[in-house]
């Protein structure tokens, strides 16, 4: 268990009465790329949301059990929840840059914390919008406004965005689901490349796109997980007949 | 034509008449106001004070004396209104309060405004010892703004995307430095216009002044917060309700009225520019 980068211990959530999550007993390997699948509503971004605490703004959301990131748990009260944000980035479904310019988007992050030079910012800007694959396509607009660039274009400035707080994980919720084939395409490619240098957790409602990029699939079905495991495991000999079903196309 | 394409046409041809009765009106208003005040309308009546009894001379005093009272009065609703939009948009806990809030703020909102008056009346003039002065109007006129402002602002804050708020959260930002960096910098045109629209709404109020600053005639200029003023809607309502001298009174009153009315026009007529040049460059 040590070795899991992120390990969910028993963890249940509730919205109001709603349990949303059952026993969550999930272990996400470093650096890999772990895919969590499932039909609609079945607790998947939820479960996403729970390792960087955004279910907190949600005011009747109750959790117990532990989310432990390199073996410390983030709901423990002393854990600054900002810090834990920091280290665990998150792209959202839909493209969301700041209406500011493409460079205030990227440097966001560093220039909250208050503590980087402005010459450390400014390096880092440039080296997360490198990583993130968007570099050559908005070196001589970056103080354009983010809200001019692409669908997919913005997706990847939301990428950059995340990287540039250089965190150990980076949780993806759906992020091309309001994508065109080509700016997908791009974005699965970026995964693998990105994953030499940080633990992804992606939400996809798109198997075939869960079987191309991750290296384990979490397959998820009315709030409990139900399956775990190698991707290339998962898709061709699924221990469990709800797991067999959803891939297979029988419902989801 | 059969009997629903009658009633059809009879239908939007009903429309159009209301319409065009709507449109008459404001022009046969303009045209009334304009045509019994322009005369009297010239460099010297915006930059001399009244003469010889108001029967003659302008209406410095009274502009000068509206412009410090809605100064005034917006200076000191915006930040009070503005921080409460944020605090009902951001930190609206625990619920049983803001229905309180929100309850209190719409009541405020259909108070007529003579009871402003008397309020402004009771606290500041007589409680307070302010007396009737530029200060004791400035404040019934800013308790006047204050649910203007802070439905406009809230509403401002609102119309900003959650996805931003989620997204610099996401980042390690506080909810404050995510207010201050995100939420009030992309809400901030839409503040401006709600606090523009403030601006001319008390620029024209009568009632709550009526008790609390405003002077039939004076021919001083306000030094001090504590000074009588004159008002251009009072001015207006001091001229026909007391001039002794109908003739050449009631002309100053219609003149006021045409400076009073491009003023807040004009104010408006901002509020929509700035809107509009907004809402052009918006993209989300």
């Amino acid at each position: 268990m040590v070795d899991n980068q992120l390990q969910t211990t028993n963890l249940n959530l509730w919205f109001g009465n709603n349990h949303v999550l059952h026993d969550v007993n999930l272990g996400i390997k470093g650096k890999k790329i772990t895919a969590i699948i499932g039909p609609s509503g079945c607790g998947k971004s939820t479960l996403l949301r729970t390792f960087n605490r955004m279910n907190d703004l949600i005011p009747e959301a109750k959790i117990t059990g532990e989310v432990l990131l390199d073996g410390e748990n983030v709901y423990n009260p002393k854990v600054d929840v900002t810090s834990i944000r920091t280290r665990i980035g998150m792209v959202f479904q839909k493209p969301n840059p700041f209406p500011k310019s493409i460079y205030n988007n990227v440097a966001y992050g560093l220039v909250i914390q208050k503590k980087y030079r402005k010459s450390e910012i400014q390096a880092r800007v440039e080296e997360s919008l490198k990583a993130a694959w968007i570099w050559e396509e908005v070196k001589d607009r970056l103080h354009e406004s983010a809200m001019s660039l692409s669908g997919g274009q913005q997706q990847r400035l939301c990428i950059a965005r995340a990287l540039a707080n250089n965190p150990e994980v980076l949780l993806l919720d759906e992020p091309t689901s309001a994508l065109d084939p080509q700016s997908t395409a791009k974005i699965e490619e970026l995964c693998l490349d990105l994953k030499n240098r940080v633990t992804i957790l992606i939400v996809t409602h798109n198997i075939a796109q869960a079987g191309r990029i991750s290296d384990y699939t979490a397959y998820m079905y009315l709030g409990e997980l139900v399956e775990f495991g190698e991707t290339n495991k998962v898709f061709t000999v699924p221990q469990d007949k709800r797991t067999e079903a959803y891939l297979t196309g029988v419902y989801g | 034509m059969n009997r629903r394409k009658l009633s059809q046409y009879v239908g939007i041809n009903l429309l159009r008449l209301c319409l065009l009765i709507t449109i008459a009106f404001l022009f046969l208003f303009l045209y009334i106001i304009i045509s019994k005040g322009i005369g009297v309308i010239s460099w010297s009546f915006l930059t001399q004070p009244p003469l010889k009894g108001m029967t003659e001379g302008g209406i410095y005093p009274a502009l000068v004396g509206s412009f410090w009272l809605t100064l005034l009065a917006i200076t000191i609703a915006t930040p009070l209104g503005i921080s409460t939009a944020i605090f009902l948009r951001c930190y609206g806990k625990p619920k049983w309060l803001m229905q309180i809030v929100r309850i209190s703020i719409n009541t405020l909102a259909g108070i007529p405004s003579i009871v402003y008056g008397l309020f402004g009346l009771a606290v500041f003039v007589n409680l307070l010892k302010f007396n009737v002065s530029l200060i004791s109007g400035a404040l019934t006129l800013a308790i006047l703004a204050l649910p203007l402002i802070i439905n406009s602002g809230e509403e401002a804050l609102r119309s900003v995307p959650g996805e931003f708020y989620d997204a610099s959260l996401a980042l390690g930002a506080t909810v404050s430095q995510t207010i201050m960096r995100v939420l009030i910098p992309t809400a901030l045109p839409n503040i401006l216009t709600g606090i523009i629209i403030s601006i001319g709404r008390v620029a024209g109020e009568t009632a709550p002044i009526m008790f609390t600053a405003a002077t039939f005639y004076t021919l001083k200029l306000p030094h001090s917060l504590s000074d009588e003023i004159m008002a251009l809607p009072y001015h207006i309502y001091a001229l026909i309700t007391e001039g002794t001298h109908a003739e050449s009174q009631v002309p100053i009153a219609y003149g006021t009225a045409v400076v009073l009315l491009f003023l807040v026009l004009g104010i408006s007529a901002l509020a929509i520019i700035i809107r509009y040049r907004i809402r052009k460059k918006r993209k989300w």
